[in-house]
């Protein structure tokens, strides 16, 4: 039997807006995942930290500051350096669509704009993790 | 099934019909306690509410010009927005600070960049809100070090500070320092103002963020009124006059969906207050009246067939100005995509002057007054508001309340309630989960170049070689040991910041005494 999805939802940067953070959060654990929250103010080394401890499938990462051009490449390099391969990037918030495609680019995964279904995101986390969990 | 659809986002359950009762007959006046019907007996007949427009983004060059735009184009208050590293309490070149500079507001790290943002506006002259919170002392400071610059009266001077630390704890999120020397910073501002600055507002404190985060109606004035109560009982337990501080109290509401609920909010708070500060020993009429600001809902707005957002607009904007609102922010259209553009910040203020110059909707105080609805609506949402209070004052007050959690956790619970009541439909969005269509999103036509961090740090550069630095280092001196030993703050950061101390080197002082609250 296969361990449930493992998902760290991460606030990275000033940014203090943890409604959708939260929202989705939840909406991850009532579709079955196991969440771990970081909490507000995370720089990229701290979020690479807790997903290799908590040995998580997938990191979303939440912003709406705008700094998104800065936080992605950062984690991406990051996990990298770390070997974490079958690990997800994805995340969500007010991110232009021209901003989405260059990050998709560099291999950033799906990043969700407001108005999303949670559902869609929860499915796109297990339908990758079942596609690329090297175990 | 059918009677589930008119339930409130609160739990209010709305009737088929209301007739006259006991319970809806209103026979107060507006202007008397306790001023449901309005704070002046008058209202917009006498004076229009400030129409004040939240702008700020990038250098304090750009934020500068979008000012003298919106003046040119009747906008009547400014109203300031900081990026996070301002709010937070560090420099441009600091390492938090990366890729934020500029972004969501303008970047501050000196009284040069002030004099920049103001320049050619004379502080004598207009008002200034400026939505900062764990570093109000500091931007405060800035503005009173410009306005003397000016050659103003700073008695005369008059704008507001948010400058409401509790709200950033349970919604927010730009807290610096833990609860108790946050609290104390800002009883420090209410005293030197009463004294120095009796004009300035020295708090807004703030529903619209509690709302933002997703609380419901009920919750959004219930938190708001129960953090005033705690600001206004340290204030006393300073030895402070409610009588005195109580006049520069003022509020920040959200203006959401629903359009009667909301307006009964208002009414409500008022209400609410002014049965509050007489409870807490105020005397003076204009110490137990509500006024506030209000701002129309961000989190309303979609980004899928965006213009539709100008019709939520104007209903919410309406709803404020029915609900007898002092000051009014409406929002650009595009703001689900990105920092509003020119144009869609001239129609938002051009909203409101339709509102305030076509609608008639201004020409009598209170128009829903004696509605038999909107009086029993405003007496429910009153009801459950005192609810929240009373299991707030049980636990200790808000600073408790926060502490444990509760707060945040309500709000969490509604903001995750109202999700799933639009993606089970239960809720409609229009353009989102009813009458979509598809369609390509537009480009952002607005975005902050990265760049002006460089730009920011060669500022800082500049300052720091041709300040006189032991002059700034004597008075970082002075403030710490000011903070330390429970004198007041604010002349010491002042005189700091007119010597050219930044603002991190202002917040890195009060980290070193106070430390910093973690989450």
């Amino acid at each position: 039997m296969q361990r449930p999805v493992r998902v760290l939802v991460a606030k990275v940067g000033l940014d203090g807006h943890d409604r959708g953070a939260k929202v989705i959060a939840t909406a991850l654990r009532d579709a079955g995942m196991e969440v771990i929250y970081t909490g507000l103010r995370q720089t990229p080394e701290m979020v690479v930290q807790a997903a290799l401890q908590e040995d998580v499938d997938a990191i979303g990462v939440s912003i709406l500051s705008g700094a998104h051009n800065t936080i992605f490449p950062k984690l991406l390099t990051l996990m990298k350096q770390e070997g974490m391969n079958d690990v997800l990037l994805t995340g969500g918030g007010i991110i232009p669509n021209e901003d989405i495609e260059e990050l998709t680019k560099i291999g950033v995964g799906k990043l969700f704009t407001p108005g999303t279904n949670t559902q869609d995101i929860a499915d796109y986390i297990k339908d990758w993790v079942q596609k690329n969990r090297s175990f | 099934m059918a009677e589930n659809k008119f339930i409130t986002d609160s739990g209010i359950v709305i009737n088929n019909l209301y007739q006259p009762d006991s319970s809806n007959t209103n026979n107060e006046l507006p202007g008397e306690f306790p001023y449901t019907r309005g704070v002046q007996p008058d209202m917009y007949r006498g004076k229009l509410w400030t129409m004040r427009q939240y702008a700020g983004f990038s250098t304090a060059e750009e934020s500068n010009k979008r000012y003298k735009y919106l003046l040119a184009n009747g906008t009547m208050g400014l109203s300031v927005a900081f990026d996070l590293p301002t709010q937070i309490g560090y420099d441009s070149d600091h390492v938090m600070s990366e890729g934020e500079v500029g972004k969501v507001g303008v970047a501050i790290d000196s009284l040069r960049d002030i004099e920049t943002l103001f320049d050619g506006i004379n502080l004598q002259d207009i008002t200034t809100s400026m939505t900062i919170n764990a570093t109000a002392s500091t931007l405060l400071s800035f503005y009173i070090a410009l306005a003397k610059k000016q050659g103003a009266d700073i008695k005369k001077i008059s704008g507001t500070i948010q400058n409401d630390i509790l709200k950033e704890y349970a919604a927010r999120g730009t807290y610096i320092y833990p609860p108790k020397p946050s609290m104390r910073i800002i009883t420090d501002i209410f005293e030197y103002c009463s004294n120095e600055v009796p004009k300035w507002n020295t708090i807004s404190i703030s529903g619209y963020h509690i709302r933002e985060a997703g609380s419901t109606a009920v919750q959004e004035i219930a938190f708001t009124l129960a953090n005033a109560k705690a600001y206004s009982e340290a204030a006393i337990a300073k030895g402070l006059d409610i009588n005195v501080f109580g006049q520069r109290l003022s509020f920040f509401f959200n203006a959401h969906n629903n359009f009667f609920e909301e307006i009964a909010k208002f009414r409500a708070a008022r209400r609410m207050w002014a049965k509050m500060a007489k409870d807490l020993g105020a005397t003076n009429p204009k110490a137990m009246m509500l006024r506030f600001h209000t701002q129309t809902g961000g989190s309303t707005l979609t980004a899928q067939q965006a213009e539709n957002n100008i019709a939520r607009v104007t209903l919410q904007a309406l709803a404020a100005v029915m609900g007898g609102t002092q000051s009014l922010h409406t929002n650009g259209f595009d703001e689900a995509l990105n920092l509003p553009t020119e144009a869609a910040a001239r129609t938002a203020l051009r909203t409101q002057q339709i509102i305030a110059f076509e609608s008639g909707v201004v020409d009598t105080v209170d128009p829903m007054g004696g509605s038999y609805f909107v009086e029993e609506l405003t007496n429910q949402v009153e009801a459950q508001a005192w609810k929240y209070i009373e299991k707030i004052d049980a636990m200790g007050g808000s600073v408790s309340a926060i502490e444990e959690g509760y707060m945040q956790n309500e709000i969490a619970t509604a903001s995750y309630k109202y999700q799933k009541d639009i993606e089970n439909s239960e809720k409609v969005i229009v353009g989102v989960n009813k009458f979509a269509v598809k369609e390509e999103v537009a480009p952002p036509s607005f975005r902050i170049n990265d760049s002006i961090r460089i730009e920011q740090t060669e500022k800082l550069n500049k300052l720091k070689a041709e300040r006189n630095n032991s002059l700034v280092q004597a008075n970082i001196e002075s403030l710490e040991q000011a903070a330390k030993d429970g004198r007041n703050v604010m002349p010491h950061i002042i005189e700091a910041v007119e010597n050219l101390a930044t603002l991190g080197e202002i917040a890195d002082t009060f980290r070193g005494v106070f430390g910093e609250y973690k989450a």
